[in-house]
């Protein structure tokens, strides 16, 4: 193991690994902190790039952007009231009260240094859980790992929407996407109207830069509303009292961390779901929760804590198991695979030292982040003027050549197109894209346990429940489908949800 | 673009059909219960069930939910050819970048976004030709994708 570990910390510590987490780093806390662009797209726009990487720099490249990027978003937040991530959203109006009473820098400040100890508490989590679990997923047979993916597919429909039914729509839209071509167990061609590129099923990557960028893209084009004004000319230093809000919230900054990466490692709720969860509890678990809301900054402790501890929980279970635990990772068990390093508990025996790589990069990315975020605040005001009216088109552009650059091929750039004007469209009729997400990342996976389980049991459907850990997890998904029947008699008001980050 | 949740119940239940109907084509592998047909059989069932749920959603808050709900971006002609000019800037690389090559390509996409999202003339020409070289550059030399050189192949770099 000690050889494992010194092997990871000379891939990391190369200066090529080095060079690209600071280059990481200014991207993800550039497009954290302009709205419109999220840190999914971030992660999106970032393959094709990492594509010409080694696994892992490339690794190393969205590791440190996305967790730049999901506390970059609170800038905005803070300082022009609109997100910069929906990661963000749910103690955007807390800060932007906190800024006009003058307070933006202990806002800016509880956010960045409350993100760098939430992302490094997830960090210790999915250092200590993953290895285990992955030990534990050894035993696991067809019928387990069938059982898990629909259990993670089931988490994902029930968390991301208020709206189950339209939630398990695009989840089976997901899965049937997933379904074209011959990738399947009887390797017949599917759905592929004799198209050659239809063959080799629609690309993940391109699709999910459509779903995440294009759309984007589209959003911003048509959007009507007037651009906000900026309160703030200069902030001062963010650092000041930060230790003391550390003394006085430790509670709350466990509580916002824990709850965050248990969120986060649930498949398909990310960062966002995990502040707006995360808020909600802290006021009602707060003292003073009349306070919440007037520019109090408990709740942006707690929250902003939450939000980047998802980050590294949803690592949990993409690395152990394959499934994503949010749509950033969706995109990542992509790259892992073009890298070769495939996910599941065989990653953690055959090479280890990638698995401690990972680790130590994800420990290094929050470390960073502070020092790189209060250079980002200094320059927030520059950032914010960007104009978005020449950004967007760039991107577009950008992800043109992105997409094409995967395969060579222009089938991929309008597989980007449908799927962003799809994502654009199902969204604005509140349509979760999550689910669709794990659909197409994990569809081909449960097909391929479902059929293997279905011709060792000779298509005995008991044989599903009848080893032990299989059962379990049996019972625990359908638990999950009669929860909201259950809920519904519990709650008079169910509480919503938003989608997770487009 | 806001529709009623029957249009979408019936754009899903025609979607199912018609992978339930591909489906019977598939073959049956001898000595297995289970072939390449049952999973996308199995979802287009639960598409239906999707599909049938939403209908009658739909037509239950018929009263409440317009069919058509249009936002203020459709009665905005600028929004509305921003929007037209996007998506038509990607179906237009994709059909001339073969032809006319991505340098072109890219600065006509850039500086007609551009134009139509109101930045200045002078700005829009320059940027667009600015930011094509670059990404050009970043694509073609650094990561060595093959962008198409279209017109100008005898002048290439």
């Amino acid at each position: 193991m000690l050889t494992a570990v010194a092997q990871a910390f000379s891939m990391v510590f190369e200066p090529y690994t080095i060079l690209v987490m600071v280059l990481a780093s200014l991207y993800g806390l550039f497009v954290g902190a302009v709205p419109g662009l999220t840190a999914t797209m971030a992660t999106a726009l970032l393959v094709p790039v990492t594509f010409f990487m080694a696994p892992i720099p490339a690794i190393a490249a969205i590791v440190t952007a996305t967790a730049m990027a999901i506390f970059s978003g609170d800038i905005p937040g803070c300082l022009l009231r609109i997100p910069g991530t929906p990661a963000s959203a749910a103690y955007t109006d807390e800060a932007f009260a906190m800024t006009k009473k003058g307070q933006a820098e202990m806002a800016l400040g509880a956010g960045l240094v409350f993100s760098a100890v939430g992302g490094l508490f997830g960090t210790v989590v999915l250092i200590v859980a993953a290895p285990a679990l992955a030990e534990f997923a050894t035993r696991f047979s067809s019928f387990e790992y069938f059982w898990l993916v629909l259990l993670g597919l089931t988490c994902a429909v029930f968390i991301t929407s208020d709206k189950p039914v339209k939630g398990l729509i695009t989840l089976f839209l997901g899965l049937l996407i997933a379904c074209v071509g011959l990738g399947n167990p009887a390797g017949h061609p599917r759905f592929t109207f004799g198209n050659v590129e239809m063959m080799g099923g629609i690309g993940m990557i391109s699709m999910m830069i459509g779903m995440f960028a294009i759309s984007e893209i589209i959003r911003f084009v048509v959007d009507t509303a007037p651009p906000a004004e900026l309160v703030v000319e200069q902030v001062g230093n963010v650092l000041k009292g930060q230790w003391a809000l550390a003394k006085k919230y430790p509670v709350q900054i466990l509580r916002g961390s824990a709850l965050g990466t248990a969120v986060g490692a649930l498949p398909g709720a990310g960062a966002d779901i995990a502040a707006w969860m995360s808020y909600a509890m802290s006021k009602k678990f707060s003292k003073e929760p009349e306070k919440f809301g007037t520019g109090h900054v408990e709740g942006i402790v707690e929250s902003g804590s939450a939000n980047n501890s998802a980050l590294a929980g949803a690592w949990i279970p993409a690395l152990v198991f394959g499934i994503p635990g949010d749509s950033i990772t969706a995109i990542v068990i992509g790259v892992l695979y073009m890298k070769n390093m495939n996910p599941g508990p065989s990653l953690f025996t055959t090479n280890p030292q990638n698995i401690y790589a990972v680790f130590l990069i994800f420990i290094l990315a929050n470390i960073i982040m502070i020092p790189l975020g209060i250079l980002c605040i200094k320059v927030a005001r520059r950032i914010l003027k960007v104009p978005r009216n020449i950004l967007m088109p760039v991107i577009l552009v950008f992800c043109i050549v992105g997409t094409f650059a995967i395969n060579n091929t222009l089938f991929d750039v309008g597989v980007m197109l449908t799927a962003g004007v799809i994502a654009y469209v199902l969204e604005e009729n509140k349509f979760p894209i999550a689910p669709a997400i794990l659909g197409v990342v994990l569809g081909g996976m449960l097909e391929e346990n479902f059929i293997t389980s279905m011709i060792k049991s000779d298509g005995n459907l008991g044989a599903f429940f009848s080893r032990p850990i299989a059962a379990t997890l049996a019972v625990v998904t359908m638990l999950v489908w009669f929860m909201p029947v259950v809920m519904k008699m519990l709650r008079k008001k169910p509480v919503r949800l938003s989608g997770l980050p487009p | 673009m806001k529709l009623n949740d029957a249009v979408f119940g019936l754009l899903l239940l025609a979607l199912g059909v018609a992978v339930l109907v591909i489906v019977q084509g598939y073959p049956k592998i001898p000595g297995q219960s289970v072939g390449p047909a049952i999973f996308p059989g199995l979802i287009a069932v639960g598409l239906c069930v999707g599909g049938v749920i939403l209908v009658l959603n739909g037509w239950k808050n018929r009263a409440t939910q317009a069919w058509f709900e249009p936002q203020d971006w459709v009665r905005s002609k600028r929004h509305l050819l921003a929007f037209a000019v996007l998506i038509g800037s990607v179906l237009f690389y994709m059909l001339a970048s073969q032809f006319l090559g991505f340098l072109i390509c890219s600065t006509l996409i850039l500086s007609v976004l551009f134009s139509v999202l109101q930045v200045s003339l002078p700005k829009t020409l320059l940027i667009a030709v600015i930011a094509t070289l670059v990404i050009h550059f970043a694509f073609y030399k650094l990561l060595r994708v093959p962008l198409p050189w279209g017109l100008l192949q005898n002048y290439s770099w």
